[in-house]
């Protein structure tokens, strides 16, 4: 009797929550897959179309193009920003004066909002008087333009998300905090040099810390949208940095197509859940747990 | 005890969400109750902001049934129809013309032919190039606020000295093409220094190259970007990029200021010649007065005479979102804007030319952009060009822009860029045809 007032109490007071998941991600989640099967322009009541959104999808180029663009961005910016994140919380990781101070201001970038951040790089990477090429044209070299080249411009594109490794730098330090120190004296006994150490214990040790951080980049990755819609309007230059979440939102509120962004929304949480299940599937050969 | 203190819980927390939205409505519908209130949504903030702000007490002062409240919104576009899907849009808009026939595709607007015939606002009290984007399939959608017109600003301290007044500035493009190269330095490293002309300065409207050259963008009454007149407008822009080198345009470009801001390109003497709106002379009065400059038409090619003085139209307009709660009373604060005192008192302070078929002497007199004779002469002209009447439109500029960029990058051939162009939008014809207009 005890045990069901308990239960109803916690129901009472876990409603509000209920009710807001219900009304604010549950709705929406059902409401955006019935949209994606719709002509739908949220003015107009939506007409069933079947799937002939997800026809449109597999033909349509420029759907193609902010795929394309967004997993060579996922390809290139998750494995940097996580050597990155390692690498800094490595040097993190050792006993220097003032330690605090660095890793404040390794974490603050993380701090700064997306669309100042990409105000700012509009002038670092400016083509004409860019901190960098100012930089570069000081080392004699002949600097490309990093916003007006679609050569250039994707991988500029990469480069930034480095900037915001910091959050993944302090999960990677709270990981490394739990290697045993004693795991690192038992190597040093056998012979074991720096690089040697990190291999073989400190990576293997980190590997879940990896797993968990890789998997938040690419979903993070994927849905890549502030930066790039600041820094490259309509994915300027000729849809060379069109990511995949700036097509979804013209579709969505510039082309009042919302059944097809639904579309490509579902599309996108697929993709993302495949990802995930193969890094997981994968990680058994490289991710070492403690229990193991 | 601990049940009625999470059901207490439960029961004030649902009040107050209530109370929250039923007080919003309460607040945003009525805060004066001896007048209807009329909520105007509009996109100008600042200078431009204010002078509307003023018609809007003129109109409160005037009559003591309305109260219109101005609010200025950013992106009003956007969340105009967002109000609108959820059922508490305001009473007026006040949105961009190229957006007209999109939102009217959905629903989005109320007809105001019945409305403007009564007030007897019929075609004839405009200019046509200004009243007509605003009809869709035979309905008047919205009325003008300020309109504009868009020439070549000239530098006549930048272009030789024979080409240094209206009379004889080159008139056709190949004579403005010769004009530039001789304008167009360079440093000895290869990086440009000052630019005669720059067909991506600013690059506002990619959709009205190939009407320059003669294009019809509806040609047969669908979407048709590639067409020979197309093609070589396209050819023309990417020839700038093959003469001065697409990196050294495109590295100098990155360099140019904001147009609202002294290190504006035409401002600052990088550039010689900019194709721009009305607007451009509200912007060196500001931040750089002393800054001499004239405007013309833009050239024409050789060999169109035909298409000489031609121009591209844009405007502001007022709609009245479905579903708004006092469409008469909106209405008339719409009529009363369209008045010739009003509206020239407004377009004066805003510094653009006046959308109405009659214009007082004293508009022109006291009007604070010199050249506004040629302005308003652009918008009478039967050469006037507007954005195609589709709702497609965003998608063609979209694609435009595009094709733009990858010509003057050189990433693609005009023709190949344009061939692309074409295949997509075919694509989102066939779609828009069937979904959006039923057929």
């Amino acid at each position: 009797m005890m045990k069901r007032r308990e239960a109803w109490v916690g129901l009472l007071f876990a409603t509000p929550w209920i009710l807001g998941f219900a009304a604010f991600l549950l709705y929406p989640l059902a409401a955006s897959i019935a949209a994606s099967f719709t002509n739908y322009s949220i003015l107009r009541s939506p007409q069933w179309i079947g799937a002939e959104n997800y026809r449109e999808l597999a033909q349509d180029a420029v759907f193609h193009k902010a795929l394309g663009n967004t997993f060579l961005f996922v390809v290139g910016a998750v494995p940097l920003a996580t050597v990155l994140a390692i690498a800094l919380a490595l040097l993190l990781n050792t006993k220097v004066r003032g330690l605090a101070f660095y890793r404040t201001m390794l974490f603050l970038p993380t701090l700064v909002p997306m669309v100042a951040q990409a105000t700012l790089f509009l002038w670092v990477f400016n083509g004409d008087y860019g901190l960098l090429n100012n930089a570069l044209r000081g080392l004699g070299l002949d600097p490309p333009n990093w916003l007006g080249d679609p050569a250039w411009s994707k991988l500029t594109l990469i480069v930034l998300a480095g900037w915001g490794c910091g959050q993944a730098m302090v999960i990677y330090l709270a990981g490394l905090q739990n290697v045993p120190v004693s795991l690192y004296e038992a190597a040093e006994l056998d012979g074991a040099k720096s690089w040697a150490r990190t291999r073989h214990v400190t990576l293997p040790l980190l590997s879940p810390v990896i797993l968990f951080n890789v998997i938040m980049g690419i979903i993070g990755s994927i849905q890549v949208f502030a930066v790039p819609q600041v820094m490259f309007p309509g994915g300027a230059p000729a849809r060379s940095t069109y990511m995949f979440a700036m097509y979804l939102y013209d579709n969505a509120f510039l082309y009042q197509r919302m059944g097809y962004a639904s579309a490509m929304a579902w599309v996108m949480f697929v993709i993302i859940l495949v990802l995930t299940l193969v890094s997981l599937r994968v990680s058994d050969r490289w991710v070492h747990y403690e229990t193991n | 005890m601990t049940i009625r203190a999470a059901a207490l819980a439960v029961v004030i927390a649902a009040g107050v969400a209530g109370l929250a939205a039923w007080g919003e409505r309460r607040v945003s519908r009525q805060t004066d109750t001896d007048r209807i209130n009329v909520v105007y949504w509009e996109k100008w903030t600042g200078k431009e902001g204010e002078e509307m702000r003023k018609v809007v007490e003129a109109f409160n002062a005037s009559q003591d049934r309305i109260r219109v409240r101005y609010l200025s919104i950013s992106g009003v576009d956007q969340k105009t129809l967002l109000a609108t899907a959820g059922g508490n849009p305001p009473d007026i808009a006040g949105i961009w013309q190229d957006q007209v026939i999109q939102f009217s595709d959905n629903g989005a607007l109320l007809d105001l032919t019945p409305l403007a015939a009564a007030a007897g606002l019929t075609r004839d009290h405009y200019i046509a190039a200004y009243y007509d984007p605003l009809v869709y399939q035979g309905r008047l959608m919205a009325l003008p606020s300020t309109p504009a017109s868009i020439a070549l600003h000239v530098r006549p301290d930048l272009v030789p000295p024979e080409f240094a007044t209206p009379a004889t500035f080159p008139k056709t493009l190949e004579e403005l093409d010769a004009m530039s190269d001789r304008i167009t330095r360079k440093k000895p490293n290869g990086e440009i220094e000052l630019a005669g002309f720059l067909p991506t300065n600013p690059g506002w409207w990619p959709w009205a190259w190939g009407p320059l050259f003669g294009a019809d963008l509806m040609a047969g009454g669908k979407p048709t970007l590639n067409s020979p007149e197309m093609v070589r407008a396209f050819t023309w822009i990417g020839s700038y990029a093959r003469r001065y080198g697409s990196q050294a345009v495109q590295t100098f470009q990155s360099g140019f200021g904001n147009f609202s801001s002294p290190q504006d390109p035409f401002m600052s003497a990088k550039v010689a010649t900019e194709m721009n709106g009305v607007w451009k002379a509200n912007y060196i009065d500001v931040y750089a007065p002393d800054t001499p400059w004239f405007a013309v038409p833009m050239p024409y090619p050789a060999d169109r005479p035909d298409l000489e003085g031609h121009a591209i139209m844009s405007q502001d307009v007022l709609v009245i979102p479905r579903g708004a709660k006092h469409p008469e009373a909106a209405f008339e604060f719409i009529a009363y804007v369209q008045r010739q005192d009003v509206m020239e008192g407004l377009c004066l302070g805003h510094g653009k030319n006046s959308p109405l078929a009659r214009v007082s002497e004293a508009f022109y007199r006291n009007h604070p952009n010199k050249e506004i004779r040629l302005f308003d002469r652009l918008a009478r002209s039967d050469r006037a060009l507007n954005i195609p009447k589709t709702g497609l439109s965003p998608q063609i500029s979209a694609e435009l822009s595009v094709a733009f960029q990858e010509v003057n990058t050189q990433v693609k051939t005009p023709q190949q860029a344009l061939d692309a162009a074409q295949k997509r939008i075919d694509g989102l014809w066939a779609i828009y045809e069937r979904q959006v207009l039923g057929r």
